[in-house]
């Protein structure tokens, strides 16, 4: 491949990279802004979501217009499509940064009722899955995408852990039901941040090695060629 | 290839082969699959074409050659002495890389192979020429004017004229060296289309520096690299995660 294409690459890493640690920041704060009743923070998390937006937008751009151009095979291929489906991903935690932000306004306004700890211990959970991942995708390290891809069933366990807890207390708490719910929400979208970055660290596998790792507990992959 | 669809039309076994002292393949092994595409790709000098002619015994033209090992051609080995290398060509037809019409009528140019074979029914004839320009889809383009010159048409109907030529003989397996590197896009596109059409009758080992060309038109690649076959695999799989760093390295452009 030509130097000018290695070129484009280097610079779709850069812009993966900052992304990256765009959207961290962004789920980091909207955590913080619910532990600390925080509004502004959160209002600043839902403000920074335009600017992920857009940067997704130009890196899936930029990543057509490479695949368009240079027709890329092998590791060149693999790094594209795994980048474009980490660029959504990571989109998409972003998407669910604003949505703990929304709920940690409402809570910094209502301070009627403690956020239980196992809400944080999932935060950090999670947060740690994200990170991990994205340490993964700059090292190109599988090592540390497997362990990400296995810390999922933890956060699975959570949630549904805050889904029982919930239950319970509205059944002693009817009255505080709105509130009380708020906490399966933000419960399911710490889920659904841990479930991307599980995909990140999937992705990463696939960039490296050329496997699909993905479903692994449902279907075998079948690789490769019978030859 | 344990598939038991699959039937081996061509084997060649540890072949080495030498122009003069200078030894152009070393020990090479491969089976080309029937009814399948397989492409040979790899740097200019790693023995692709070389390999391609020794198929039909091609190089047997060139003075100073030498080939050790063997190639099976259903079952026998066609540098065997006592085999007729004219049967071989008959059964192994080629195609190269730049259109060679003949200076004759397109008729008389599909229906050459067929007369020098000592066919002699005019109809017989007329309808051979007939199913051979159908099946290298130029028959449409050219029906209405057999009797002039292949040379006054374009590059990409001069190539298709050639494949009908090589098929007027029936044979089992195509040989085609590059046979679309000197057409534009359009042209490569029918001769692509047509490649793929006719594998469902025929063998088809295509040598091609065109990646992109090999990873759509082929079942099976196979890189050489300074005359060793390196790595070979289903196309698919060989273009999305090769096994091996020096095939990665050529198909994504980083040597060669």
């Amino acid at each position: 491949m030509t130097l000018h294409f290695i070129r484009e690459i280097e610079k779709i890493k850069t812009r993966i990279l900052s992304l990256s640690a765009y959207v961290e920041e962004s789920v980091v704060m909207a955590v913080k802004s619910l532990t600390n009743r925080d509004g502004d923070m959160a209002r600043e998390v839902i403000h920074r979501d335009r600017k992920i937006d857009e940067a997704e937008v130009e890196l899936e751009e930029e990543c057509l217009k490479l695949l368009a151009l240079y027709q890329p095979v092998a590791q060149d291929l693999r790094f594209l499509i795994a980048i474009l489906k980490i660029n959504n991903d990571l989109e998409r935690i972003g998407d669910q940064a604003v949505n703990i932000a929304y709920r940690a306004d409402t809570f910094a306004q209502y301070q009627g009722i403690e956020i239980p700890e196992t809400v944080q211990i999932m935060a950090d959970n999670a947060e740690n899955m994200l990170s991990d991942g994205l340490d993964a995708l700059i090292n190109l390290d599988v090592k540390k995408a497997q362990k990400v891809c296995l810390s999922d069933d933890v956060v699975d366990n959570m949630h549904h852990e805050i889904y029982s807890m919930v239950s319970t207390e509205v059944v002693k708490h009817p009255d505080q039901f709105g509130i009380l719910f708020k906490f399966t929400e933000i419960s399911h979208q710490l889920e659904r941040i841990a479930d991307l970055a599980t995909n990140i660290a999937e992705e990463v596998i696939y960039m490296v090695e050329g496997r699909i790792t993905r479903h692994q507990g449902k279907k075998s992959n079948g690789d490769a060629a019978g030859m | 290839m344990q598939d038991p669809q699959r039937t081996v039309k061509i084997s060649v076994k540890n072949l080495d082969f030498f122009y003069g002292r200078q030894q152009a393949l070393y020990n090479i092994t491969i089976d080309f699959m029937a009814n399948e595409v397989t492409a040979l790709i790899g740097p200019s000098g790693c023995g692709k074409s070389t390999l391609l002619r020794t198929l039909n015994r091609m190089n047997d033209i060139i003075p100073g050659t030498q080939v050790r090992g063997e190639i099976l051609f259903e079952k026998e080995n066609i540098y065997n002495p006592t085999v007729d290398v004219v049967r071989v060509r008959r059964r192994i037809g080629m195609v190269f890389q730049r259109p060679n019409p003949f200076p004759k009528s397109i008729f008389n140019d599909v229906a050459y192979g067929l007369k020098i074979n000592g066919l002699r029914d005019r109809k017989e004839i007329r309808d051979r020429v007939e199913m051979s320009l159908k099946a290298a889809a130029v028959w449409d383009e050219v029906k209405d004017r057999l009797n002039q010159s292949a040379l006054g048409l374009s590059g990409g109907q001069q190539q298709r004229v050639c494949i009908a030529r090589a098929l007027a003989i029936e044979p089992d397996v195509l040989l085609m060296d590059e046979p679309a590197s000197a057409l534009d896009p359009i042209a490569t596109q029918k001769i692509e289309e047509l490649i793929v059409e006719l594998k469902k009758k025929y063998t088809i080992i295509i040598v091609t520096h065109n990646m992109q060309q090999a990873a759509r038109v082929s079942d099976i690649t196979a890189f050489f690299y300074i005359g060793k076959l390196i790595e070979i695999g289903k196309t698919d799989v060989l273009f999305t995660r090769p096994q091996l760093k020096q095939t990665e390295d050529y198909i994504t452009g980083r040597f060669g």
